[in-house]
């Protein structure tokens, strides 16, 4: 589906006008990144971080593919051959860099992306299949992100490992017997090793497949904007190319600069110094941390610390901190608010701003040594995650009173910018 | 319907959140933590300026060619750098022939296989080998130096938090305890066969100091062989055997950064341009 007034494919050369009557790809990636794709023409500069992630998956697919062509997952030189990458392979060091730092860009990317979505409801009708199979590629993105996290096998590879599939044993009645079944043997292992390095290579590919049905699910309704308000006619919208296709160049070159200033210049920051140790079972480092992507989920895991119910403390924590994501599935229906960008919802605004705080408070927390002041802390971060979104926006979706909207895109963009005669220029564009 | 789901599963966590919250906070009120004498008497490593540190650090191949006198001297008895190869050595500024006699010339010699009997032997080091390491095994290491396993070196300055500088730390930081441990906590310590040395997390390493005199180490380039000075330059050794290509990083970098720099110049002015006509 698409606006009436979208582009249509025109073949400018025969070959092109050959291939699309026979497979009309050229004309499917027109209409969806291309002149025949019609987007709001408000949109702002956290518009870009689609992309910007779209970028991320192919950096993190291309050197992947690379490195694994070099890399050995057996759990006897696992770490060796991650060295030889760095000291022997041409630009290894390069790849393994841009790979661990593109991690932590993909996941920066993909938070921004999520929270502009958050603010400005982009989740709601009619877009709730976007945002949930978005939801899907980020549990996706964490599960891909913690199993490439253990093929260095250093000490943190290992370790975390040991936590992360400890979370099953907390299942009653089966979970131990999961846990192993899971990891290949009573501890991480070669077993373990070999089945995530091949889970790895296989999950950005689903990862892809995923998002191809969700610009699929977004090109139904279009793109939201920062308004909120559903797109009138024609004047409301540009053609993705060349508008959107400009605006993008910009924010990728962006990306890439502060993604090169990471790389080049500080390639460990982000990561932790533990997992240049090779590892060894017999020795538990003095903290364990996952990577910062993980902190605020970490920090939910470790504020159960009561046996609430009977239910034990650690199951608890497991069920909440899989709760804390899977909740993300029922948000377009618990924010039954009509009203979609948080510009004018005042109530929603202030609360929004909280749980940045508190999800910036989170992370802070499950980075920290679990001293008491971090876990109460934590604690009480924990309390308005969960109380922000499963008891705070079902009551103000119903009781605020939202600011008018604007009657359409356009009259918003000439309210913001004191009314201009160029308008009338867009159609002859 | 989903509302109601929701404020019931909100309910239960947000409920086990606060007894969570009550029990931790009556806990820390009731068993407040103990100070312990490692957080009080831990110290932060001292700060060191090496020529690699920022954006545009360059190794000093003659600081790294002395660095690499102290491990060969001092250190090499009981620590490996088995990632690192004697060709790699070129890299610090030795031409072939002088790799290929520091090969030949290490003391230790590497493991091989006798070719006529078979049986385990050893031969002179060539330079694409690497660095052999001073004991048979682990079991041997440790039956050496009082049962502490002496760790490679070779990643040494990224595996530890405070890198270079922690490593320098380590190695000038000895010092007798602090009379005021023995006021505060009469229960510590400095057991059998450890040495006192703030900068350690625990406060207690096995190694001695092994870089303890001036004069230990006779540089031939004229460089005064203090005990920081030698520390320094070994220091600056093994940030190299950590990060061999860091000049090749910061290189590419700088023309990564400046070919980017200009590409958002170049995508902000087609963005400037195509958008020129509508207002948004």
């Amino acid at each position: 589906m698409s606006f009436p007034w979208a582009n249509q494919y025109q073949p400018k050369n025969p070959v092109m006008r050959w291939v699309d009557e026979r497979l009309p790809l050229p004309r499917l990636v027109y209409n969806a990144v291309g002149a025949g794709y019609p987007v709001p023409r408000n949109l702002n500069y956290f518009w870009n971080f689609g992309v910007l992630a779209g970028v991320a998956l192919t950096i993190q697919i291309v050197t992947g593919i690379v490195l694994a062509m070099h890399y050995a997952a057996n759990a006897d030189i696992a770490f060796l051959s991650v060295e030889h990458i760095m000291r022997d392979v041409n630009a290894g060091w390069l790849l393994r860099y841009a790979h661990a730092t593109g991690a932590s860009m993909f996941f920066i990317v993909v938070y921004i992306h999520i929270f502009r979505g958050l603010y400005y409801g982009s989740y709601k009708a009619p877009r709730e299949m976007v945002w949930l199979l978005g939801v899907v590629i980020f549990l996706l993105m964490m599960a891909t992100a913690f199993m490439g996290y253990v093929l260095p096998w250093g000490q943190m590879s290992f370790w975390g490992a040991q936590v992360i599939t400890g979370f099953f044993s907390a299942i009653p009645v089966v979970g131990e017997s999961v846990r192993v079944w899971l990891l290949g043997g009573f501890a991480p292992g070669d077993a373990s090793l070999n089945r995530f390095f091949s889970l790895h290579y296989l999950l950005p590919f689903v990862i892809a497949g995923v998002i191809i049905l969700h610009i699929w699910a977004l090109h139904i309704p279009g793109s939201s904007n920062p308004t909120g308000v559903d797109v009138k006619g024609e004047q409301d919208t540009v053609p993705f190319h060349p508008y959107y296709t400009a605006k993008d160049g910009v924010g990728v070159g962006v990306f890439l600069l502060v993604f090169a200033v990471i790389l080049f210049f500080a390639p460990n920051y982000l990561g932790h110094s533990d997992n240049y140790i090779p590892a060894n079972p017999l020795s538990t480092p003095a903290h364990i941390v996952p990577e910062w992507y993980f902190w605020p989920f970490y920090a939910i895991l470790r504020a159960f610390t009561f046996n609430f119910l009977w239910i034990p403390a650690k199951l608890w924590g497991v069920l909440a901190m899989f709760a804390s994501i899977l909740l993300l599935f029922f948000l377009p229906w618990i924010d039954s608010s009509p009203v979609r960008s948080g510009k004018y919802r005042p109530t929603f605004r202030i609360f929004f701003g909280i749980l940045i705080l508190d999800i910036l408070v989170l992370g802070w927390c499950g980075g920290s040594p679990a001293t008491p002041g971090y876990v109460i802390t934590g604690q009480i971060a924990a309390i308005y995650y969960f109380a922000h979104f499963l008891i705070i926006l079902p009551i103000i979706s119903r009781t605020e009173r939202p600011r008018p909207l604007p009657n359409s895109i356009t009259e918003a963009v000439l309210a913001k910018k004191g009314g201009s005669p160029a308008d009338s220029t867009l159609a002859a564009e | 319907m989903v509302r109601f789901f929701s404020w019931l599963v909100g309910a239960g966590f947000v409920g086990a959140l606060l007894f969570a919250l009550v029990s931790s906070i009556s806990g820390l009120i009731t068993e407040p933590p103990q100070p312990t004498v490692t957080e009080e008497f831990h110290k932060e490593p001292k700060p060191l300026s090496l020529a690699s540190d920022g954006p545009f650090g360059k190794y000093d191949n003659q600081q790294l060619q002395r660095g690499f006198q102290v491990y060969k001297e001092v250190c090499a008895a009981c620590h490996s750098i088995d990632l690192v190869h004697f060709r790699d050595l070129e890299g610090i500024g030795y031409n072939k022939a002088e790799v290929k006699a520091i090969a030949d010339q290490w003391v230790i010699e590497q493991p091989t296989i006798n070719p006529d009997t078979g049986e385990a032997s050893t031969r002179k080091n060539l330079p694409s080998d690497p660095f052999p390491r001073p004991f048979a095994n682990d079991v041997a290491a440790r039956a050496a130096n009082n049962n502490a396993l002496p760790p490679d070196l070779s990643l040494i300055v990224k595996a530890r938090e405070g890198g270079a500088a922690y490593i320098h730390s380590i190695l000038t930081g000895y010092e007798k305890p602090d009379p005021e441990i023995a006021k505060k906590y009469p229960d510590f310590e400095v057991l059998e066969g450890l040495h006192y040395n703030p900068y350690f997390p625990s406060l207690a390493i096995a190694m001695a100091q092994q870089i303890n005199s001036d004069g230990q180490v006779q540089y031939v380039d004229g460089t005064k062989p203090t005990i920081d000075q030698m520390s320094t330059d070994v220091t600056a050794f093994l940030v190299w055997t950590a990060e061999p290509k860091l000049e090749a990083r910061h290189a590419a970098g700088m023309a990564a950064v400046i070919f980017l720099l200009i590409f958002c110049f170049l995508t902000w002015g087609a963005y400037k341009n195509v958008w020129r006509n509508v207002e948004h």
